[in-house]
């Protein structure tokens, strides 16, 4: 990993495409809960593909709520969410998504973990082995195959839960605070790794956290939500380059950026 | 913590090699005492009850030595194996039905909340009803004897097993949950990956309680079963010596069924080490945490 990013360009790389084409489009989407409680109300939210979105506010606005409804572990109260292209077909349509917590069957090692998504929909093992190999080579834990989860870190489990989310090659991939309970050294290695993937892979990637600059340094957009019901307040183009890297935390263009996400959510938050 | 990583014991790994040379002696030592301790201590009073009896010469009738109940241990060993035997019979064949049966429904109730409303109240019922009282009943329907003490072994350890294997089965993380209705999992895939293997030391746990009722379930119902259950178990062994004051061999029956007890606890605890030893938390050793 660290290779890549020694010979990744220290500064340029290409900037983002102009407006990419629309994968999922969410329109004036409300959710209540049974309990009464309003969590999002008229969100309109566009994710285009390739992109790399976060979802910033603060907890209890909704962000999670969002990635639910995405994923259809939930169904919106009002409003609809539109996929474009494949995605439409929801047979056809792949949606990855990592908890806060790895969330790993203690039972089964690590092979058998990444395995989970593919023996669900009846891949067989042999097949889905060299899929589940690269997946794993790709967080660096190739090695790790035959072991179980309670043998890893912290920061190893969250890999082994990043494995698993991509061996499936979705067309999204929504993170639910993925990296919140990891310290900060792993944290921006996670950070890196996951960047490298995107770039490698061109995933589309939804973000949820409460990290400005968690959301600076890794997104092209940022959604910054207010809470109760939960909103987009504001939307923020992060227009640093697409490889980054320490030299891009510690840039101007970062600090602007940050600075003015900040205002944003302290906006919204008292809005 | 990382894969290499030995904590045990506290703190940390050791740094030397003298360090590690210590603590490999310091848990042979402790493997040593564990198994010398125990035996020390019933050894020394198998010594002091010999010695009471010899010393203050109690009659054979009411309390004999430990080389008398040794001696009625070998004289009456074809009465007490056969015994043994049926007992061992009762105990196992109602822990294999309490297994069986009791996974199946667990696994029903927790496939649709109606079941479970309908079914898991009666399950209560037999388990908080006194298996002494319920005999007499079972005494009059079932005309079997071996079905009788069967039945009545069986309702006393079906329970652990069905509450712990239903806990165990609505135990599955929630999170773990999504992902697999996200992965569009169908039931039997949630209960054969994630509810089943989840449940395995919820279940096991039963069936350590469960075992060890068995086998008191199988000497309840041999009490309660009087002259109808004569001549069969281990038990109405003991019953018989205790009216015609062998009380050598009542000393034997009853050494016999509180072996069989420790047989049966030991091995299902082996059996749930063995199988949860690569991922459980309770079945984790020291120095491999």
């Amino acid at each position: 990993m660290s290779e890549t990013l020694a010979n990744a360009p220290l500064e340029g790389g290409e900037t983002p495409a102009a407006v990419p084409p629309p994968l999922v489009t969410l329109r004036s989407v409300g959710k209540t809960f049974d309990n009464g409680t309003r969590a999002l109300h008229g969100v309109d939210l566009t994710v285009g593909k390739g992109e790399f979105l976060s979802l910033l506010g603060p907890s209890g606005c909704g962000k999670s709520t969002i990635l639910r409804l995405i994923s259809q572990l939930d169904s919106p109260t009002d409003g609809d969410i539109r996929w474009e292209g494949t995605a439409a077909d929801p047979k056809r349509r792949e949606v990855s998504f990592v908890f806060q917590e790895p969330t790993l069957m203690p039972w089964a090692k690590v092979f058998d973990n990444v395995y989970l998504p593919m023996r669900l929909k009846g891949v067989g093992r042999k097949t889905a082995e060299p899929q589940i190999m690269h997946a794993l080579e790709s967080v660096g834990l190739a090695d790790f195959r035959a072991a179980y989860p309670r043998e890893l870190s912290g920061g190893m489990k969250m890999r082994v839960s990043i494995a698993r989310a991509l061996a499936t090659d979705p067309d999204v991939l929504l993170m639910d605070e993925p990296f919140a309970a990891l310290d900060e050294i792993t944290r921006f290695k996670l950070n890196d790794d996951l960047l490298r993937l995107w770039d490698e892979r061109g995933w589309t990637v939804m973000f949820v956290t409460h990290s400005v600059f968690e959301s600076v340094y890794l997104s092209t957009r940022i959604a910054v939500m207010t809470g109760r019901p939960g909103r987009i307040a504001q939307s923020i183009e992060v227009d640093g380059p697409r490889q980054r890297t320490q030299e891009f935390r510690l840039s101007e263009g970062f600090s602007a950026i940050a600075r003015r996400t900040s205002d944003a959510l302290s906006k919204a938050m008292s809005a | 913590m990382t894969i290499t990583a030995n904590d045990a014991p506290p703190p940390g790994v050791p740094a030397t090699r003298e360090a590690a040379a210590k603590l490999k002696r310091w848990q042979r030592l402790d493997a040593f005492l564990r198994i010398a301790l125990p035996t020390a201590v019933i050894a020394g009073l198998i010594c002091l009850w010999q010695d009471y009896v010899t010393t203050n010469n109690v009659p054979h009738y009411i309390l004999p030595s430990p080389a008398r109940v040794l001696d009625a241990l070998v004289e009456d060993r074809a009465m007490l194996f056969s015994g043994l035997v049926n007992t061992l019979i009762i105990t196992f064949g109602a822990l294999f039905l309490a297994v069986t049966l009791g996974v199946t429904i667990a696994i029903a109730l927790t496939q649709s909340r109606l079941v479970e409303y309908a079914i898991f109240p009666i399950a209560v019922v037999l388990q908080v009803t006194p298996i002494v009282a319920v005999f007499p009943l079972i005494n009059i329907y079932v005309e079997n004897i071996y079905a009788k003490l069967l039945l009545c072994a069986w309702i006393v350890a079906f329970f652990p097993i069905l509450s712990n294997t239903t806990l165990g089965l609505n135990s599955a993380d929630r999170n773990l949950r999504d992902l697999y209705k996200l992965y569009g999992a169908s039931r039997w895939q949630t209960l054969r990956y994630l509810q089943l293997p989840g449940a395995m030391p919820y279940f096991l746990g039963g069936l350590r309680i469960a075992g060890g009722l068995a086998l008191i379930g199988a000497v309840v119902a041999e009490f309660v079963a009087g002259s109808a259950g004569a001549g069969t178990g281990l038990a109405s062994r003991l019953i018989e010596a205790g009216y015609r004051l062998q009380i050598p061999r009542l000393f034997a029956a009853l050494f016999l069924i509180s072996l069989t007890g420790i047989v049966i606890y030991v091995t299902l605890a082996f059996i749930s080490s063995k199988l949860l030893s690569s991922w459980h938390e309770s079945a984790m050793s020291k120095g491999n945490r």
